[in-house]
Protein backbone atom coordinates (compact mmCIF):
# COMPACT_ATOMS: atom_id res chain seq x y z
CA UNK A 1 0.00 0.00 0.00
CA UNK A 2 2.70 2.27 1.14
CA UNK A 3 4.65 1.75 -1.71
CA UNK A 4 1.83 2.42 -3.99
CA UNK A 5 1.60 5.90 -2.08
CA UNK A 6 4.77 6.82 -2.90
CA UNK A 7 5.34 5.79 -6.42
CA UNK A 8 2.16 8.13 -6.76
CA UNK A 9 3.80 11.03 -4.88
CA UNK A 10 6.89 10.22 -6.82
CA UNK A 11 4.95 10.73 -10.01
CA UNK A 12 2.92 14.02 -8.75
CA UNK A 13 6.66 15.50 -8.28
CA UNK A 14 7.28 14.71 -12.10
CA UNK A 15 4.35 16.39 -12.88
CA UNK A 16 5.54 18.99 -11.10
CA UNK A 17 8.79 19.31 -12.98
CA UNK A 18 6.55 19.43 -16.05
CA UNK A 19 4.58 22.57 -15.10
CA UNK A 20 7.67 24.12 -15.28
CA UNK A 21 9.01 23.04 -18.53
CA UNK A 22 5.07 23.91 -19.43
CA UNK A 23 5.91 27.50 -18.75
CA UNK A 24 8.33 28.11 -21.49
CA UNK A 25 5.68 26.45 -23.61
CA UNK A 26 3.56 29.63 -23.10
CA UNK A 27 5.71 32.00 -24.99
CA UNK A 28 4.61 30.09 -27.84
CA UNK A 29 0.91 31.44 -26.94
CA UNK A 30 2.18 34.86 -26.74
CA UNK A 31 3.06 35.03 -30.20
CA UNK A 32 -0.26 33.21 -31.65
CA UNK A 33 -2.63 35.53 -29.70
CA UNK A 34 -2.17 38.39 -32.39
CA UNK A 35 -4.83 37.20 -34.18
CA UNK A 36 -8.11 37.62 -32.39
CA UNK A 37 -10.84 39.37 -34.35
CA UNK A 38 -11.82 42.29 -32.53
CA UNK A 39 -14.40 43.65 -34.94
CA UNK A 40 -16.04 40.40 -35.77
CA UNK A 41 -16.47 39.16 -32.31
CA UNK A 42 -17.93 42.98 -31.64
CA UNK A 43 -20.83 42.85 -33.74
CA UNK A 44 -24.02 42.95 -32.59
CA UNK A 45 -25.99 41.38 -35.59
CA UNK A 46 -24.81 37.88 -36.42
CA UNK A 47 -25.49 39.30 -40.11
CA UNK A 48 -22.56 41.75 -39.50
CA UNK A 49 -20.21 39.52 -37.70
CA UNK A 50 -20.58 36.79 -41.05
CA UNK A 51 -20.09 39.65 -42.96
CA UNK A 52 -16.70 40.36 -41.36
CA UNK A 53 -15.13 36.70 -41.15
CA UNK A 54 -16.05 36.64 -45.21
CA UNK A 55 -18.62 34.57 -44.83
CA UNK A 56 -21.58 36.13 -46.31
CA UNK A 57 -22.11 34.25 -49.28
CA UNK A 58 -21.76 31.03 -47.19
CA UNK A 59 -23.93 28.22 -49.12
CA UNK A 60 -25.57 25.64 -47.47
CA UNK A 61 -24.39 22.65 -46.96
CA UNK A 62 -25.89 19.12 -45.93
CA UNK A 63 -21.89 17.81 -45.38
CA UNK A 64 -21.92 19.37 -42.18
CA UNK A 65 -23.61 18.02 -38.88
CA UNK A 66 -24.17 20.32 -35.89
CA UNK A 67 -24.82 18.15 -32.38
CA UNK A 68 -26.89 20.22 -30.12
CA UNK A 69 -29.74 20.47 -27.97
CA UNK A 70 -33.34 20.57 -29.56
CA UNK A 71 -34.11 22.34 -26.51
CA UNK A 72 -31.51 23.41 -23.80
CA UNK A 73 -33.05 24.03 -19.99
CA UNK A 74 -29.96 25.94 -18.92
CA UNK A 75 -28.77 28.67 -21.90
CA UNK A 76 -25.78 28.72 -20.05
CA UNK A 77 -24.28 25.37 -20.79
CA UNK A 78 -25.38 23.82 -24.00
CA UNK A 79 -22.95 21.50 -25.73
CA UNK A 80 -22.71 22.16 -29.55
CA UNK A 81 -20.76 19.51 -31.33
CA UNK A 82 -19.85 20.28 -35.46
CA UNK A 83 -18.68 17.72 -38.05
CA UNK A 84 -17.91 18.89 -41.08
CA UNK A 85 -17.09 16.41 -43.84
CA UNK A 86 -16.04 18.90 -46.86
CA UNK A 87 -12.95 17.97 -47.54
CA UNK A 88 -10.05 20.32 -46.52
CA UNK A 89 -12.23 22.16 -43.87
CA UNK A 90 -10.15 24.87 -43.00
CA UNK A 91 -12.12 26.10 -40.13
CA UNK A 92 -15.28 26.23 -38.14
CA UNK A 93 -17.06 29.58 -36.77
CA UNK A 94 -20.28 29.29 -34.29
CA UNK A 95 -22.90 31.87 -34.51
CA UNK A 96 -25.91 31.94 -31.85
CA UNK A 97 -28.09 34.18 -34.33
CA UNK A 98 -30.04 36.22 -30.96
CA UNK A 99 -26.92 36.50 -28.54
CA UNK A 100 -25.79 39.81 -27.75
CA UNK A 101 -22.72 39.35 -30.00
CA UNK A 102 -23.63 36.34 -31.94
CA UNK A 103 -20.43 35.48 -33.30
CA UNK A 104 -19.31 32.40 -30.58
CA UNK A 105 -16.14 31.21 -31.89
CA UNK A 106 -13.87 30.45 -34.82
CA UNK A 107 -11.85 27.19 -34.64
CA UNK A 108 -9.17 27.08 -37.73
CA UNK A 109 -7.52 23.87 -38.34
CA UNK A 110 -3.78 23.11 -39.63
CA UNK A 111 -1.57 20.37 -40.19
CA UNK A 112 -4.80 18.06 -40.83
CA UNK A 113 -6.91 18.29 -37.91
CA UNK A 114 -10.07 16.73 -38.67
CA UNK A 115 -12.75 19.32 -39.51
CA UNK A 116 -14.71 18.17 -36.33
CA UNK A 117 -14.91 20.69 -32.50
CA UNK A 118 -17.15 19.92 -29.52
CA UNK A 119 -17.67 22.82 -26.81
CA UNK A 120 -20.35 24.26 -24.80
CA UNK A 121 -21.68 28.02 -24.98
CA UNK A 122 -24.46 30.35 -23.57
CA UNK A 123 -27.34 31.15 -25.46
CA UNK A 124 -29.47 34.43 -24.38
CA UNK A 125 -32.66 33.31 -25.82
CA UNK A 126 -33.79 30.45 -28.15
CA UNK A 127 -32.07 30.82 -32.16
CA UNK A 128 -30.66 29.00 -34.77
CA UNK A 129 -27.20 27.59 -34.13
CA UNK A 130 -25.13 28.27 -37.33
CA UNK A 131 -21.71 26.40 -38.44
CA UNK A 132 -19.97 28.16 -40.99
CA UNK A 133 -17.19 26.53 -42.35
CA UNK A 134 -14.56 27.22 -44.89
CA UNK A 135 -12.78 24.71 -46.96
CA UNK A 136 -10.72 25.53 -50.46
CA UNK A 137 -11.46 29.37 -49.88
CA UNK A 138 -15.34 29.14 -49.79
CA UNK A 139 -17.87 29.11 -46.77
CA UNK A 140 -20.88 26.82 -46.39
CA UNK A 141 -22.95 27.12 -43.60
CA UNK A 142 -25.51 24.55 -41.55
CA UNK A 143 -28.01 25.63 -39.14
CA UNK A 144 -30.12 24.15 -36.39
CA UNK A 145 -32.38 25.51 -33.54
CA UNK A 146 -32.30 25.24 -30.41
CA UNK A 147 -34.75 26.76 -27.51
CA UNK A 148 -33.65 27.82 -24.53
CA UNK A 149 -35.97 28.28 -21.72
CA UNK A 150 -33.87 29.80 -18.93
CA UNK A 151 -34.56 29.25 -15.06
CA UNK A 152 -36.93 26.64 -15.65
CA UNK A 153 -40.19 29.16 -15.91
CA UNK A 154 -41.37 26.84 -18.61
CA UNK A 155 -44.74 27.68 -20.55
CA UNK B 1 -3.57 36.07 -8.74
CA UNK B 2 -6.27 33.29 -9.57
CA UNK B 3 -5.05 30.33 -11.17
CA UNK B 4 -6.88 28.17 -13.34
CA UNK B 5 -6.59 24.31 -13.31
CA UNK B 6 -7.06 22.41 -16.66
CA UNK B 7 -7.26 19.12 -17.53
CA UNK B 8 -6.89 17.12 -20.48
CA UNK B 9 -7.63 13.43 -21.71
CA UNK B 10 -5.62 12.56 -25.08
CA UNK B 11 -6.57 8.65 -26.88
CA UNK B 12 -5.74 7.44 -30.15
CA UNK B 13 -7.94 4.83 -31.79
CA UNK B 14 -7.38 4.07 -35.48
CA UNK B 15 -5.11 6.89 -36.47
CA UNK B 16 -6.89 10.07 -35.00
CA UNK B 17 -6.02 10.80 -31.46
CA UNK B 18 -9.31 12.23 -29.83
CA UNK B 19 -7.99 15.57 -27.39
CA UNK B 20 -11.08 16.78 -24.56
CA UNK B 21 -9.88 20.06 -22.41
CA UNK B 22 -11.98 21.63 -19.36
CA UNK B 23 -10.17 24.79 -18.63
CA UNK B 24 -11.20 26.15 -15.17
CA UNK B 25 -12.44 29.75 -16.02
CA UNK B 26 -15.09 32.18 -14.79
CA UNK B 27 -15.89 33.33 -18.90
CA UNK B 28 -17.73 36.39 -17.54
CA UNK B 29 -19.90 38.19 -20.30
CA UNK B 30 -18.96 41.54 -19.03
CA UNK B 31 -23.43 41.33 -18.68
CA UNK B 32 -23.64 39.81 -15.47
CA UNK B 33 -24.57 41.39 -11.99
CA UNK B 34 -23.35 40.39 -8.83
CA UNK B 35 -25.08 40.11 -5.41
CA UNK B 36 -24.58 43.79 -4.99
CA UNK B 37 -25.96 45.06 -8.59
CA UNK B 38 -22.81 45.87 -9.83
CA UNK B 39 -21.56 44.85 -13.10
CA UNK B 40 -18.70 41.77 -13.34
CA UNK B 41 -15.91 42.90 -15.71
CA UNK B 42 -15.58 40.88 -18.90
CA UNK B 43 -13.52 38.11 -18.30
CA UNK B 44 -12.47 35.67 -21.20
CA UNK B 45 -10.40 33.53 -22.87
CA UNK B 46 -9.41 34.96 -26.25
CA UNK B 47 -7.24 32.62 -27.99
CA UNK B 48 -6.59 28.83 -27.60
CA UNK B 49 -3.37 26.90 -29.50
CA UNK B 50 -3.11 23.59 -29.67
CA UNK B 51 0.28 21.45 -31.00
CA UNK B 52 1.12 18.05 -31.60
CA UNK B 53 4.87 17.12 -31.45
CA UNK B 54 5.12 20.91 -31.67
CA UNK B 55 3.12 21.58 -35.03
CA UNK B 56 -0.06 23.68 -34.26
CA UNK B 57 -3.17 22.07 -35.35
CA UNK B 58 -5.71 23.69 -33.87
CA UNK B 59 -5.90 27.41 -33.62
CA UNK B 60 -9.41 28.78 -31.41
CA UNK B 61 -10.68 32.11 -31.48
CA UNK B 62 -13.46 32.85 -28.70
CA UNK B 63 -16.10 34.96 -27.25
CA UNK B 64 -17.72 35.66 -23.84
CA UNK B 65 -19.87 33.07 -24.93
CA UNK B 66 -18.24 30.60 -24.55
CA UNK B 67 -19.64 28.66 -21.00
CA UNK B 68 -18.01 29.10 -18.20
CA UNK B 69 -15.14 26.03 -17.54
CA UNK B 70 -14.93 25.46 -21.33
CA UNK B 71 -14.62 22.39 -22.62
CA UNK B 72 -12.90 21.87 -25.81
CA UNK B 73 -12.93 18.39 -27.96
CA UNK B 74 -11.14 17.58 -31.28
CA UNK B 75 -9.57 15.17 -32.94
CA UNK B 76 -6.07 15.41 -35.01
CA UNK B 77 -5.59 13.05 -37.88
CA UNK B 78 -2.58 10.86 -38.09
CA UNK B 79 -2.73 10.94 -34.17
CA UNK B 80 -0.84 8.13 -32.37
CA UNK B 81 -0.02 6.80 -28.86
CA UNK B 82 2.97 8.66 -27.44
CA UNK B 83 2.49 11.56 -29.67
CA UNK B 84 3.18 15.06 -27.22
CA UNK B 85 0.21 17.55 -27.06
CA UNK B 86 0.32 20.48 -25.79
CA UNK B 87 -2.74 23.10 -25.25
CA UNK B 88 -2.34 26.69 -24.12
CA UNK B 89 -4.52 29.85 -24.30
CA UNK B 90 -4.27 33.09 -23.26
CA UNK B 91 -7.40 35.80 -22.02
CA UNK B 92 -8.55 39.47 -22.43
CA UNK B 93 -6.20 40.30 -19.11
CA UNK B 94 -3.28 38.86 -20.52
CA UNK B 95 -3.84 35.53 -18.17
CA UNK B 96 -2.25 32.51 -19.37
CA UNK B 97 -2.77 28.53 -19.28
CA UNK B 98 -1.57 25.78 -20.82
CA UNK B 99 -1.15 21.65 -20.27
CA UNK B 100 0.62 18.95 -21.82
CA UNK B 101 -0.38 15.24 -22.26
CA UNK B 102 1.30 12.43 -23.83
CA UNK B 103 -1.80 10.48 -26.09
CA UNK B 104 -2.46 7.59 -24.77
CA UNK B 105 -3.84 4.01 -26.61
CA UNK B 106 -7.73 4.07 -26.46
Amino acid sequence: MDSVRRTFLKMAGAAGGLAVAMATGLVRIGEAVAAWDKAAFGQKSAKAAVSDIGAASAVESKDIHIKAPEIAENGAVVPVEVTSNIPNTESISIVAEHNPYPLTAIFTFENGTEGYVSTRIKMGKSAPVKAYVKAGGKYYVASRDVKVTIGGCGG
Amino acid sequence: MASYPMRIRARARDGVADIKVLIEHPMETGLRKDASGKLVPIHFIQNVVATCNGKTVLNAQWSQAISKNPFLGFKIKGGKPGDKVNVSWVDNEGMKGSIDATVEKA
